[in-house]
């Protein structure tokens, strides 16, 4: 009975996904003089004439077909609006209300796609949405409801047997990995137009390599743990295929994904009355996978309160702070602001935009803008200080609160080796350094007013760190690796935020992991479960507290730990020397001290 | 100086990592098993999907020649102890000049009729591991005889697969053989509500070949009663394996005999861990201990004594742990299952049936002499600390919460515990400590 549920609930899953792919296809666009959408009559009557003369006005075309014949329509117009202003331009007339920016782009991409879309997802939303996220939450549901049923306790029974969990081969997840990043790098390159900051990420990239293998020796530690033979989960990569490419289309071609965008416009106008962005697609669908899959760690973690109040509140955190209030906000007039986000996560916290915007947002406004560089300064550091990382990382953060949800499924493939415990620390603290340089440079450009610092020009280390780190490594890495490099792939290796809050967790934090004396049998079961590939064992086989700068304090270790060898604890009493590396397990003459 | 240790299990791995870490000395470990240490008490977790038999391994592969530790994957044929000579199945024979001994155990066998058979195994090694995995498809029955702490991991491990399992176990209620009686029902009843068939108070009558070699059914010796299965795992305990040296000149009786510093009766050959025989074991201690922890002590007692600081062993105040299915269990000192005459005892169990505490106590002083856990994690320094000072009773009981180390938001017990306790002894004892990490730390360093 139970079984039968559970397979009716993932068929309905399926189908789901199926109708959410699908619909992409389905419809038509057809642009018009009336459904253009743009205001700007000089923008307009341009961009119109050259879609006429590309034969796309007044045209059923495809969405994929459609795209490609927009954008040339823009540049066209873009260009002949550029040779115009050099004979005149119309009296009374700003030359930039005139002439048509490439910033400009995309912003009449998306305008021009969303109006002229026509078919079934813009006639039907409601039906689509309930045939996708409907059918979806449902499935999802039955899957999981019935697990309630079985005894409460720890159960990865089959996880290593499940194509989609067990994890790839090392050279199947490189095979992954390292197109990836030289296609997002590529891609920017052509994006941006720019080969310069392309270059020096990879330069960068070699630069890290080197120090791991040559610096930091490890080319001595070879075969890492991570490359024994396992057999790659053919589910897993299909998965991994799909939510990589999910967030490249998210990212970078929204109006490609138009019919999600459309099919969410009825509830984003009941929230905040404007239509619906991918960003808006983007929340709702985040909030709803962070609650479902947050149902389903309270039937595995039942018997384990610490799990349960950690997950109801990553939970609230991501409906409330970061998909209700402000979406609320922006429907009283005010700034969208996220009350948990903070800089250097938040990283366009400090740009012009922003600060204008909250700054003439009147008292709430400046509110905003004080109560996020406060969470900066003392937040951080006084929270991370009495609990360690953990407050915000597993308890509040939106990506820790999906890492924790969606992503526990995945956390076992994180990777233990000692070489990519070194790999973390060069990347995550790079790009801490990153995150502080590049918003030096934008508020040096919002101070000044001068666009070059050091011959960098400010405007395009902020395009390119929002692109590479923004985007292509929280997004399309960060998440779409999930069933590749584990939950937590983002928070571990890039996330600057993350690094700060390690920082203080590492030299100045009461927060630990503490071992039971000699309990441990070494199974390994903690490690294989450290979503942050910290490994546990190591410490607790021989009864060292862990104090390390990445635990984000999920409490997973101590859940599945069969021996009840570790606990997070909260004391600063001997933390250093009970977190002393030579201290050996068990001696037991007195005329043996502690193993130096 | 070369060292070399047969065995790679946590006994011989512990004696070579901490005869690196203070000597320059040649080491050699040998086992026919698997090329790297991996932890055995984690076996049951690969069957069950949990780990892969990598995740089982404490260190990486480049760990061994970064610490020049040589690994041998052969099997000792047989020991000249005259010429200090091992010889190998696979190898040249091997030189030694200081050999440690780290055999391990066999599953026992008692020659039961057709305990030979296919489809019929203990689970210690690798081997076994892999013999149930080649048995296991297309499975529908599986039966474990014995009811130790293997027998149960094998029960959890079928039922993980969806494959029924019946236990045939000697004793009257799980493990009462070693668990006092209240404890060992509290499993019983577990194990049963885990669906798994529990014949308790009766032994194994024959294992019954299909005619092709393969175990097709066992009978109950007691009732006769037979149950068709597919697999037949044999978990009655184990014993030292040490058999391929039965004609030697070593002193064997169960286990290789050593003295309090780990030597045999051969000159420069020790033994360690689950082989080894204590010919004077401490008061109230078996002379042959095989726990993970104690092979761990061993290893690094004999180490300090191979490097020249030669240490006695003492396996300090005994403490195990173990999960029966979904039930944590830990114990500290001397918890028996008949308490003797001058013990008292005290037993606490939550209304949830999953979990219990039970201190034990010297009938005259009062003094704590052991905790006995079910579904509750205590701290082990602590209890050990308790223990080791003599201290009475009602001082443990007022600061029980200094010993709890369930995970943080758990419901506490502990108040409940001094109420009954209370309540069984007419005192009026109160909670003091608050069992914040600093308070436990502080009353650890006084």
């Amino acid at each position: 009975m139970m079984k039968t549920i559970q397979n009716f609930g993932l068929g309905l899953f399926i189908i789901a996904l199926i109708v959410f792919t699908a619909m992409l296809g389905l419809g038509h666009q057809k642009l018009s003089k009336s459904n253009i959408g743009i205001s700007n009559e000089f923008h307009k009557n341009a961009i119109l004439a050259s879609a006429s003369e590309l034969g796309i006005l007044d045209k059923e075309l495809s969405n994929v077909a459609f795209i490609p014949k927009v954008k040339e329509a823009i540049k066209k117009a873009s260009l002949q609006l550029e040779e115009q202003a050099k004979i005149s331009i119309p009296d009374g007339v700003n030359e930039w209300d005139y002439k048509l920016g490439s910033w400009k782009n995309s912003e009449y991409l998306s305008l021009m796609v969303k109006n002229s879309a026509h078919g079934p997802v813009q006639n039907n939303p409601m039906l689509f949405f309930f045939l996708t996220f409907g059918l979806a939450i449902l499935g999802g549901l039955m899957f999981i409801v019935p697990k309630f049923n079985s005894s409460p306790g720890i159960k990865n029974d089959g996880i290593y047997h499940n194509p989609l969990t067990r994890g790839l081969k090392f050279n199947a997840k490189m095979l992954f990995l390292i197109p990836t990043i030289i296609g997002v790098i590529v891609y920017g390159f052509f994006k941006y137009q720019n080969y310069f900051w392309p270059l020096v990420t990879f330069v960068l990239i070699g630069l890290i390599s080197l120090l791991v293998f040559f610096r930091e020796k490890s080319k001595d530690n070879s075969p890492p743990r991570s490359s024994s033979p396992i057999h790659t989960g053919w589910l897993g990569v299909i998965a991994g295929l799909y939510l990589t490419g999910f967030y490249i289309l998210l990212y970078w071609a929204p109006s490609y994904i138009n019919n999600w965008i459309s099919m969410v416009n009825p509830i984003s106008e009941s929230l905040s009355g404007n239509e619906a962005s991918n960003w808006f697609l983007y929340g709702l669908m985040y909030s709803i996978i962070v609650i479902v899959m947050g149902v389903r760690m309270m039937s595995k973690y039942r018997h384990n309160k610490y799990q349960r109040i950690r997950t109801w509140s990553v939970m609230f955190f991501q409906t409330a702070f970061a998909f209700l209030i402000p979406e609320i906000l922006v429907r009283l007039n005010q700034p969208w602001f996220d009350f948990k986000n903070i800089w250097p996560l938040d990283y366009d916290f400090f740009f012009k935009y922003n600060i204008q915007e909250l700054t003439s947002s009147g008292s709430l406004g400046i509110f905003m803008l004080v109560w996020g560089i406060v969470l900066i300064i003392l937040g951080v550091p006084i929270m991370t200080y009495f609990f360690g990382k953990r407050w915000y990382c597993s308890w509040v953060c939106g990506c820790g609160g999906l890492a924790e949800t969606m992503g526990d499924p995945f956390r076992q493939n994180s990777d233990k080796s000692l070489r990519a415990w070194k790999y973390e620390r060069w990347i995550i603290h790079g790009v801490l350094l990153a995150a502080i340089i590049m918003t030096s440079m934008v508020l040096y450009h919002y101070f000044t007013g001068k666009n070059m610092l050091f011959g960098f020009n400010t405007e395009n280390v902020k395009s390119w760190y929002g692109f590479l780190i923004g985007a292509g490594f929280s997004g399309v890495v960060g998440t779409g690796f999930y069933p590749v490099m584990g939950n937590r792939t983002w928070c571990r290796f890039g996330c600057p935020l993350a690094a700060y809050f390690g920082l203080i967790q590492k030299y100045k934090s009461r927060f630990r992991i503490t071992t039971n004396g000699g309990q441990c049998i070494s199974c390994g079961n903690c490690s294989t479960y450290c979503e942050m590939g910290i490994d546990v064992r190591h410490y607790a086989q021989r009864g060292q507290d862990i104090v390390r700068a990445s635990c984000v304090g999920c409490g997973v270790c101590s859940a599945v730990c069969p021996r009840g060898v570790l606990k997070l604890e909260n004391g600063s009493a001997d933390i250093s020397s009970r977190a002393d590396t030579l201290r050996a397990i068990h001696i037991t003459e007195n005329d043996i001290k502690l193993l130096v | 100086m070369h060292i070399v240790i047969v065995g790679n299990g946590i006994s011989g791995i512990t004696a070579a990592r901490f005869i690196r870490k203070r000597s320059d000395f040649k080491i050699t470990i040998i086992s026919s098993e698997s090329k790297h240490f991996y932890s055995r008490t984690a076996l049951m977790y690969i069957y069950m999907g949990h780990m892969r038999f990598e995740d089982t391994k404490p260190y990486e592969d480049w760990f061994w020649e970064k610490n020049r530790i040589d690994l041998i994957q052969s099997r000792v044929e047989s020991i000249d102890f005259n010429s200090k000579t091992l010889s190998l199945d696979s190898e040249n024979p091997m030189a030694y000049d200081k050999l440690i001994l780290a055999l391990g155990s066999k599953p026992n066998k008692f020659g039961w009729p057709g305990q030979d058979l296919q489809g019929v195994g203990g689970l210690y090694h690798i081997q076994d591991l892999e013999r149930m995995e080649s048995f296991s498809k297309g499975l529908q029955k599986a039966v474990v005889v014995g009811g130790g702490l293997i027998g149960i991991e094998m029960a959890e491990m079928f039922k993980s697969r969806n494959i029924d399992v019946s236990m045939i176990v000697r004793e009257t209620d799980y493990w009462n053989n070693v668990l006092p009686a209240e404890e060992s029902k509290m499993i019983s009843k577990h194990i049963k509500e885990h669906h798994i068939d529990l014949n308790l108070g009766v032994n194994l009558g024959e294992i019954i070949d299909d005619g092709t070699g393969k175990a097709s059914a066992v009978t109950i010796k007691e009732t006769g009663e037979r149950i068709e299965c597919g697999f037949v795992g044999l978990t009655a305990g184990v014993s030292p394996n040490v058999h391929f040296l039965k004609d030697s000149n070593l002193e064997i009786e169960r286990g290789i005999v050593v003295n309090n510093y780990l030597e045999t009766n051969q000159k420069d050959v020790y033994a360690i861990g689950d082989c080894a025989q204590l010919s004077d074991p401490k008061p109230g201690r078996r002379n042959i201990e095989a726990v993970w922890y104690t092979g761990r002590m061993m290893g690094e007692t004999v180490a300090y004594t191979i490097t020249g600081t030669p240490i006695g062993y003492d396996p300090g105040i005994w403490f195990n742990s173990a999960k029966f299915l979904d039930i944590e269990y830990q114990v500290y000192g001397d918890v028996r299952n008949q308490i003797p005459e001058d013990q008292k005892t005290f037993y606490w169990e939550h209304a949830d049936g999953n979990k219990s505490i039970r201190l034990n106590f010297e009938k005259e002083s009062n003094i704590i002499t052991g905790f006995n856990l079910m579904g509750i994690r205590f701290r082990h320094e602590v209890c050990e600390k308790w223990i080791k000072n003599r201290t009475h009773i009602d001082e443990v009981v007022s600061n029980l919460k200094l010993a709890n180390f369930d995970p943080e938001f758990f419901r506490k017990n502990e108040a409940a515990f001094v109420s009954a306790f209370n309540k069984a002894f007419g005192k009026s004892l109160r909670l003091t400590s608050n069992g914040r990490l600093n308070k436990v730390l502080s009353f650890l360093k006084s």
